[in-house]
């Protein structure tokens, strides 16, 4: 029985993880890329303006980033709850 | 050495190397020939996804699209890189530790039916056909336009080419070919970037060149252009949007999460040795992808402010009237470069007012002030038809580099062309032969016969991609439209509901991506015709307006194409028997990393 708490336990936080992910993988393409990306072009960032450099500069170093965090912050998960690979 | 020379030179050597690598990564086993023996490093695996992924379209193509669509160009940008977000967090790690060789065998698996798994190995093959004819085309181009040879004859070195080490060497042969194309590849479409960024901003980043001052002027580069683009009737450069915000919007989406669905790059996750690997993959995935997709939206605005510095000398003035008479130049004196392009067709001149010089402008303006000056300045309409290829492939001789980088950006075209090909040749042949003889047809059959069966379906696929390649079906232009609106609409929320979902059965699933499939093909063929036939078009059914949904444009539906399948999905799912309790524990299984193992033929 333990297990399968345990296991309910390591899925709702990687839930939790993935949907927190998401949530700034949508804010900086969908948000400031695009809905907003009119908005913030009266912001000026190294030359560009801002809503254009999240559509076309922006969004993909972040999604680099957001990656790459996830794969760490997954790797602590599988050792917390010693599921990870041998 | 001569220009021609120098390209025979560089693609002779680049061809050398991807043989080499044939002969040394020769597959001896099924689990070499689908999965490279599934122990591939993540930085290696993440390169030849790199390669697999940009394909001739993103190589030749994106910039030229961007160039013209300007910001809304981000669409393509954010669209092939947000989807591996999706891919490294909801798929990924999940298909590794399931743990076996094809897309389809999970959906057989997951749905526990074979008929599920038919549409899936239909839907996969009709993605990846469409898909590989663009870059057989590509191929043709490259040749024909760098070295001279025929079209034709382009298309049979490169089939000839791929067949060596994809049929010998399988995934293995392919992946260490792929990291050799990936290194041509960026490095052709770098270097020219950063010798032009340098010339015009003075920042030899093409990714702060952007940003930067425009040489010579108290303008920014982007300020420069928006100005230019404007005088000439074209819209705002860094605001101009592809019909609606929300068409960007589902466009975006629909190019997300059909890149997350895409076969022929799923399948590049099952060669690596763990669910951590595989999550680490993505990530040096998207920072190789990311080099090339965040200097193409610079190589685009450099190359619209080039072309547009070349014909109308006002650009480069600090008050410069584009209307005035001795602004645009005289045709007689254009640069080499142009003259050369001309004959490949990709850039025409057409003297329409007869004064002798070049007017390139925004023929289709509405603008009532500027149709006046237009009319003032005895304009007869735009006498430039540019290609947006040429924005790539004519850049290095535009910025007047030296001939190794011409030939350079050649052998990186072939790279690019070749390497995606190799890829979707491998999904087309182990669906057949892994999916349909193994897991359908003849599950009895030897590891040595489908080792023999894959290969014969792989020489088959490359026979029927350089037919197709050689006679492009009227569909060409609309195949991106259909792999990714298969991809979106079919493949990722199938394989979303079987990771994510304990409960959906196989008759949802089967239920939603026959009407994901069904409604995105009806919208695109509405438009496009019935299987692109010209004359099939049936909007009239629907008001006979184009993008009659929301103003969405048949490109974008994928998402929208998803959105029914969910829905269905889940609705049929309620009405249907529940899913075996095994199947259950499956899913329970895949969510954790534990226990993940080499990936495998078993059925």
């Amino acid at each position: 029985m333990s297990t399968d708490n345990s296991s309910k336990a390591y899925w709702k936080d990687t839930i939790a993880l993935v949907r927190n992910m998401l949530i700034i993988w949508f804010a900086v393409s969908y948000g400031a890329g695009i809905l907003f990306a009119g908005a913030l072009n009266s912001i000026s960032i190294g030359g560009y303006p801002l809503g254009f450099w999240f559509a076309q500069q922006g969004s993909i170093y972040i999604f680099i980033a957001l990656i790459f965090y996830y794969a760490r912050a997954m790797g602590k998960l599988d050792e917390k709850y010693d599921v990870h690979e041998d | 050495m001569g220009l021609q020379a120098m390209t025979y030179f560089v693609v002779g050597l680049t061809f050398a190397i991807y043989i080499g690598i044939a002969v040394w990564a020769r597959a001896g086993s099924t689990s070499e020939f689908y999965s490279a023996g599934g122990n591939v490093g993540p930085v290696v695996n993440g390169m030849a996804i790199g390669a697999d992924w940009m394909s001739a379209a993103s190589f030749i193509s994106m910039a030229g699209l961007i160039a013209n669509m300007g910001y809304g160009g981000g669409l393509f940008l954010m669209g092939w890189t947000g989807g591996y977000v999706l891919l490294a967090m909801l798929l990924a790690p999940y298909l590794r530790k399931f743990g076996k060789f094809t897309v389809p065998s999970f959906v057989s698996a997951r749905y526990y039916s074979k008929g599920a798994s038919l549409v899936a190995v239909l839907c996969l093959l009709a993605a990846s056909l469409t898909y590989i004819i663009g870059q057989m085309t590509g191929v043709g181009v490259a040749f024909s336009r760098f070295l001279g040879v025929s079209n034709a004859m382009g298309i049979y070195i490169g089939m000839g080419i791929v067949f060596l080490y994809a049929v010998f060497g399988g995934m293995k042969g392919i992946t260490y070919t792929q990291v050799a194309q990936y290194c041509v590849l960026i490095l052709a479409y770098t270097v020219p970037a950063i010798f032009i960024s340098m010339q015009l901003t003075g920042n030899p980043l093409p990714q702060l060149g952007l940003g930067s001052g425009f040489v010579g002027t108290d303008m920014s580069l982007l300020g420069k252009l928006d100005m230019v683009v404007t005088d000439l009737g074209f819209g705002k450069y860094t605001t101009q949007v592809p019909g609606s915000l929300l068409n960007m919007f589902v466009y975006t989406v629909s190019l997300m999460i059909g890149t997350a669905g895409l076969p022929h790059v799923i399948m590049r996750f099952f060669t690596v040795a763990t669910v951590k690997d595989a999550r680490y993959s993505a990530g040096y995935a998207l920072i190789f992808i990311a080099l090339l997709y965040t200097t193409a939206p610079a190589v685009a605005a450099m190359a619209r402010l080039n072309l547009h510095a070349t014909v109308n000398k006002a650009v480069m003035q600090a008050d410069g009237d584009v209307f005035a008479t001795e602004n645009s130049i005289v045709y007689e004196t254009r640069p080499d470069w142009m003259k050369r392009w001309e004959v490949t067709g990709l850039l025409k001149f057409k003297d329409l007012n007869g004064d002798g010089r070049i007017q390139y402008y925004n023929g289709k303006s509405k603008n009532a002030e500027f149709l006046a000056k237009v009319e003032a300045a005895g304009w007869k309409g735009s006498e430039l038809s540019v290609n947006r290829d040429i924005m790539v492939l004519a850049n290095p001789e535009i910025a007047l580099l030296p001939n190794w980088v011409i030939a350079l950006v050649a052998a990186g075209g072939l790279a690019a062309a070749l390497s995606t090909a190799a890829g979707l040749l491998l999904a087309i042949s182990s669906a057949i032969s892994h999916d349909l003889f193994k897991g359908i047809w003849f599950p009895e059959m030897s590891e040595q016969k489908e080792l023999l069966a894959g290969k014969v379906a792989m020489a088959c696929s490359i026979v029927v991609a350089g037919y197709l390649g050689l006679n492009p079906p009227g569909f060409a232009a609309g195949t991106v439209a259909i792999a990714f609106g298969l991809a979106a609409s079919s493949i990722f929320p199938c394989l979303m509901m079987g990771i994510f979902s304990k409960t959906m059965n196989k008759q949802g699933a089967i239920a939603g991506m026959l009407s994901g499939l069904g409604i995105t093909m009806l919208y695109v063929f509405a438009h496009k015709g019935i299987f692109f036939i010209k004359g099939t078009e049936f909007l009239g059914l629907f008001g006979g307006k184009s993008s009659f949904f929301f103003g969405i444009s048949p490109n974008a539906f994928g998402a929208i194409g998803a959105i029914v399948n969910f829905a269905v999905a889940f609705a049929v799912k309620n009405m249907t028997p529940p899913v075996p309790e095994e199947i259950a524990q499956m899913v329970e299984d895949v969510r954790i990393p534990r226990g993940s193992k080499a990936v495998d033929g078993a059925h």
